[in-house]
């Protein structure tokens, strides 16, 4: 019932991302040849209408597909988008078509090639896009079916080429990939429209202009290029998981991880960014009280996770052969997910994954996180050693995370005066109002 | 496509002990492959010379003599497919280790 009630809770807060499909740029929407002579009777839905499952699935394939065809990014965005808009005018009237795939396919390849035509240039793409097998003709055809798939792995590693800026990447990756309108992408960044939009220009530009391929990277090049589109994926994820972030974009980074893993079988670290990414998300419904707060995971009512999604997560991690660094992440996460409580935790063998982890990728966070399952598994004292090891040269100074730790470690060793005094500390470097209450109240627990 | 190869140096070389590529093995190589067309390693900055016109006069100077440590040492002209071609060439290049390269591919006037 609670998991039940989370996705109804992320549905409705995805409203406002999925609401602008029907924000079109551009005149309306003019089908040519195929599309048939259809009148202008009947206004847009209005701006919370849904789009039907079959069109907001499809976008990314006709999105990828166009850019492939005819190498032009904002035509491909626009024409996806019209026929997202036919799809929704027209289906609910004439039904739903038997290939709702293809036919979108086809009223956006048509829509394409009347824009091409009618700026009367570019015959060569006119002609690729002649030349593109009617989609509608063909239903479920598995020589097109290849392709369409192929392309939406080219634009997902062409959004997330190194050559773009990191911020580029993500905002890409929304636009493009997500249909994220502009709009909600530069709320969740904390820049204004005209920004993002420059943004999104200048990475566009940058790919044309220095002839960024719209290709899948083959043989080393691959190993070498899919760390980086994890890491956009994962920053995407963690956008979403923010105290501030925008929830829906931890859902897109799933959809996302999910289609990455069904197009690349058997590659270990996509496999445990979605297990990851799925253990980390069962716990939403749980990471926050009535009030809206943080709640930290020792407090975390763990009958509201999502145990559907905790089940996944261990079967999509049974499928991980290499331990790379979201996969140790992923066995991490699927320990806590697997506990009844904090007490009742494998700390030893998390602590075992953040040895592995600090080994493979060492950072201050990881070694701080170290500190903390140590300090868990075999005493406050040890965490404390390995806590002075993390900020040895000044790596965490002025990290509050790493003064509410060692606040902890100190309470759970006995010295309720000092451990009150660090959380207190902790809290005055803390800007996120939740944080910063949360720890107070852990000092004022401790007080005598 | 046109890119034009910068070669830099840079405050922070590589600290991998492992050799550098030999650089005449890259120019035989790409030369052949037909993805290097032309380059030539700079005189130092010392030797540059800058040349302004304003308001109909001709102003020489010497330099520039850039603040950093980070100036362009030699170039090379590529002729790759697209920019993933050109990053292949440029990582072998001994100096993307004991430098850093710069790619700028050629505007696109038509």
């Amino acid at each position: 019932m609670a998991s039940a009630a989370a996705e109804a809770t992320a549905r409705a807060s995805r409203a406002p991302i999925v609401a602008p499909l029907v924000r079109v740029a551009g005149d309306s929407p003019r089908p040519g040849g195929a599309g048939g002579g259809r009148g202008g009777g009947g206004g847009p839905p209005g701006p919370g209408a849904p789009p039907p499952p079959p069109a907001r699935d499809s976008r990314a394939q006709i999105v990828a597909t166009l850019i492939r065809v005819t190498g032009d990014w904002t035509l491909a965005e626009d024409c996806a988008q019209e026929a997202l808009v036919q799809a929704l005018q027209r289906w609910p009237a004439e039904g739903v078509p038997a290939n709702p795939a293809g036919w979108l396919m086809t009223v956006a390849r048509n829509r394409a090639t009347d824009v091409l035509r009618r700026a009367a240039v570019e015959r060569r793409k006119l002609h690729e896009l002649a030349a593109y097998p009617p989609a509608v003709a063909d239903p479920g055809a598995p020589d097109g079916e290849e392709e369409v798939v192929d392309d939406r792995l080219r634009l997902i590693f062409t959004c997330c080429h190194p050559a773009l800026a990191l911020e580029a990447r993500v905002a890409l990756t929304l636009r493009t990939i997500c249909g994220i309108p502009t709009a909600d992408i530069a709320r969740a960044f904390l820049v204004s429209e005209s920004t993002m939009t420059r943004r999104l220009t200048r990475a566009k530009t940058k790919i044309a202009d220095a002839r960024i391929p719209y290709r899948v990277p083959s043989g080393p090049a691959l190993a070498e290029r899919l760390p980086g589109v994890l890491a956009v994926l994962y920053l995407l994820f963690t956008r979403g998981y923010d105290t501030d972030g925008e929830p829906a974009f931890a859902d897109e980074a799933i959809r996302l991880v999910r289609l990455l893993d069904a197009l690349m079988p058997g590659e270990s670290e996509i496999s445990a960014l979605l297990a990851l990414f799925l253990f980390q998300h069962s716990r939403r419904a749980a990471r926050r009280d009535a009030g809206g707060d943080l709640v930290p995971l020792d407090r975390q009512d763990r009958a509201r996770w999502d145990h559907a999604a905790i089940a996944e997560g261990r079967a999509v991690l049974g499928r991980v052969r290499e331990d790379g660094p979201y996969a140790l992440q992923a066995r991490i996460a699927a320990t806590h997910a697997a506990a009844t409580s904090v007490e009742t935790t494998d700390w030893p063998a998390i602590a075992a994954w953040y040895d592995a982890l600090a080994a493979r990728t060492p950072s201050p966070v990881v070694a701080l996180n170290r500190a903390v399952a140590h300090g868990y598994a075999y005493g406050p004292a040890a965490g404390l050693a390995l806590l002075a090891e993390a900020r040895a040269g000044g790596a965490l100074d002025g990290y509050p995370l790493a003064l509410a730790a060692e606040a902890d470690l100190t309470a759970r060793g006995g010295d309720r005066e000092r451990a009150a005094a660090l959380f207190r500390r902790a809290a005055a470097r803390t800007h996120a109002e939740p944080e910063r209450r949360a720890l107070l109240d852990r000092a004022a627990d401790l007080d005598p | 496509m046109k890119y034009m190869m910068f070669v830099c140096t840079d405050t922070e070389p590589d600290t991998d002990k492992t050799p550098e590529p030999d650089i005449e093995a890259w120019v035989t190589e790409n030369d052949a492959n037909g993805r290097r067309l032309d380059g030539h390693e700079l005189a130092p900055v010392s030797a540059a010379t800058t040349v302004r016109v304003r308001g109909g006069e001709l102003l020489v100077s010497d330099g520039p003599f850039a603040e950093t440590k980070e100036v362009v040492v030699g170039f090379d002209l590529l002729e790759c497919a697209d920019l993933d071609e050109a990053i292949e060439v440029a990582r072998t290049h001994p100096m993307a280790r004991a430098g850093r390269i710069e790619l700028r591919p050629f505007a696109d006037l038509g």
